[in-house]
């Protein structure tokens, strides 16, 4: 059995680091000030969480009773004080943050509050399987783009425009949301029914000349116009 | 690891009683175990096809519902030892069918035969619908006509979303079989062309089985096609279809339009 050695006693090791903080400096009326910083909290909730702030004092003359006071009205707006500088030492207690010295000034990087990610909405739809007869593609957000055929029976709802790379046989609606620019397009057209915003052309009054062929359908004024491809 | 197949159409009359109880009756033939499912509850016609007609003691439903065993309601097939049919009942409807109760049979089928093949009804509703469920992969049996070839589209597309494999994100495997093709009418532009099926369905053939009398004199004597004629144009398009299943290829014959000799030297066509 090893012989337990006995621990060696070390010294704690002591390092100095320097760190960048926000400081705080409030100036009278302190009333008017905290007022100033609720504004400030209501345009950017959340600035202050997380970040140190050192709070500078000297710009006020405060009471003991006063600082106490201060430091819990911040709290409660969810900052945190990590030191107090500009006041005499003798005013702080055991429980309030150190003092600190020795500050420099530093530019702050534009402090710019954190905007939650917003992504992009997605303006096209993209569908790489055929859809089958009695399916239902609902987009009003934009476009619909089909690698496939679109099955009798089946329907495009599309907000933007619609493009089937195979035949159209069902029944495609573009620009549902009042966009009259949308248009069609598709490599053979034998639709049911073609609607771009609103205004609507059965396949009975398909021209029998575009029948088979690459075609687009758009509107000029309010009439639906439908044209091969070139 | 045994497979369950589902022969399915949406339309009715286009002959999936008729493969299923022929590709079953090959695969058995090959020497896979093979169990064909009726799940047409009202209006069962798989056994009819099968010949097994009168010894129907339970069925499907009477397994669901617990009131049989799987083992009390198979029937074995009197020619090719290796076939079994699991019979739909005349007297209920499909409402009788439940989704777990579907699911456990289908379970314990897996464990001991090789294919298990669902003879879907026709229609979109809950009895076809449960009949696909559980499916590995499907036969889409097609005439080549547009309204057959359309509501085929419509069952591909839920072969697609109502599977437990779709819900799953995996693929059942989709083929199509083309039934009751005329070779001379489809040359007459009076039916849909094989390329023109295939074009609308995007999906792969497994055959052509062309329009023949066999298949009704087979179903007339309650006994599948490839045993009462094997001779038949039929039965050779059924068994290479069955061999295709089975991952062999085999070049696709299209049936071609029969002449009598007298009326090809008269150059008359055939009635």
């Amino acid at each position: 059995m090893d012989a337990i050695a006995e621990p060696v006693s070390q010294p704690v090791r002591l390092r100095g680091r320097s760190y960048l903080a926000f400081v705080l400096t409030p100036v009278v009326p302190i009333i008017e000030w905290l007022k100033d910083l609720d504004d400030t909290l209501a345009r950017s909730p959340g600035f202050f969480v997380g970040k140190p702030v050192v709070l500078d004092l000297s710009a006020v003359e405060l009471s003991r009773s006063a600082i106490t006071h201060l430091i819990v009205s911040l709290e409660k707006k969810n900052i945190r004080i990590l030191g107090i500088e500009g006041v005499d030492v003798s005013l702080l207690t055991s429980t309030m943050p150190p003092a600190l010295s020795g500050g420099r000034a530093c530019a702050v990087a534009a402090a710019e509050p954190e905007k939650a990610e917003v992504r992009a909405p997605v303006a096209s739809l993209m569908l790489d399987t055929p859809v089958r007869s009695g399916q239902s593609v609902v987009f009003p957000e934009g476009d619909v783009t089909v690698l496939g055929s679109v099955g009798s029976g089946a329907e495009i709802v599309a907000g933007g425009s619609i493009h089937v790379y195979g035949t159209l046989r069902g029944r495609a609606m573009a620009g549902v949301n009042g966009n009259p620019s949308a248009r069609i397009f598709c490599q053979k057209i034998e639709a049911e029914l073609l609607a771009i915003d609103g205004y609507y052309q059965t396949a009975e009054e398909l021209d029998a000349s575009l029948r088979n062929r690459p075609a687009q359908a758009w509107l000029d004024g309010g009439v639906m116009r439908i044209t091969p491809l070139i | 690891m045994a497979k369950v197949l589902v022969v399915t159409s949406g339309k009715g009359g286009v002959g999936k009683t008729t493969s299923t109880a022929a590709i079953g009756a090959a695969l058995a033939q090959i020497g896979q175990k093979v169990v064909v499912v009726d799940f047409d509850v009202g209006l069962r016609n798989l056994d009819l096809v099968m010949g097994a007609e009168r010894r129907v003691v339970f069925d499907l439903i009477n397994v669901v519902q617990g009131v049989a065993k799987l083992s009390q309601a198979l029937i074995r097939d009197k020619r090719l030892e290796n076939l079994w049919l699991l019979p739909a009942s005349q007297t209920r409807d499909k409402d009788a069918l439940t989704e777990e109760g579907v699911g456990r049979i289908i379970a314990e089928l897996k464990q001991t035969f090789d294919w298990v093949i669902c003879d879907s009804p026709a229609g979109i509703e809950r009895g076809a619908m449960l009949s696909m469920r559980y499916a590995d992969e499907a036969v889409i049996v097609t005439n080549p006509e547009v309204s057959s070839v359309r509501d085929s589209d419509r069952i591909i597309g839920m072969l697609d979303s109502k599977t437990v494999r779709a819900e799953n994100g995996e693929r059942v495997e989709k083929h199509i079989l083309v039934s009751r093709y005329d070779a001379g009418r489809a040359a007459r532009g009076e039916m849909l062309s094989i390329d023109d099926v295939l074009e609308i369905l995007a999906t792969p053939l497994l055959g052509i089985i062309p329009e023949s009398q066999d298949i009704l004199r087979a179903s007339n004597v309650g006994c599948p096609v490839i045993l009462n004629s094997p001779a038949s144009a039929a039965t050779r398009a059924y068994m290479d279809a069955t061999r295709r299943l089975l991952g062999e290829t085999v070049t696709m014959a299209v049936p071609s339009e029969r002449k009598g000799l007298i009326n090809k030297l008269l150059g008359r066509r055939a009635a």
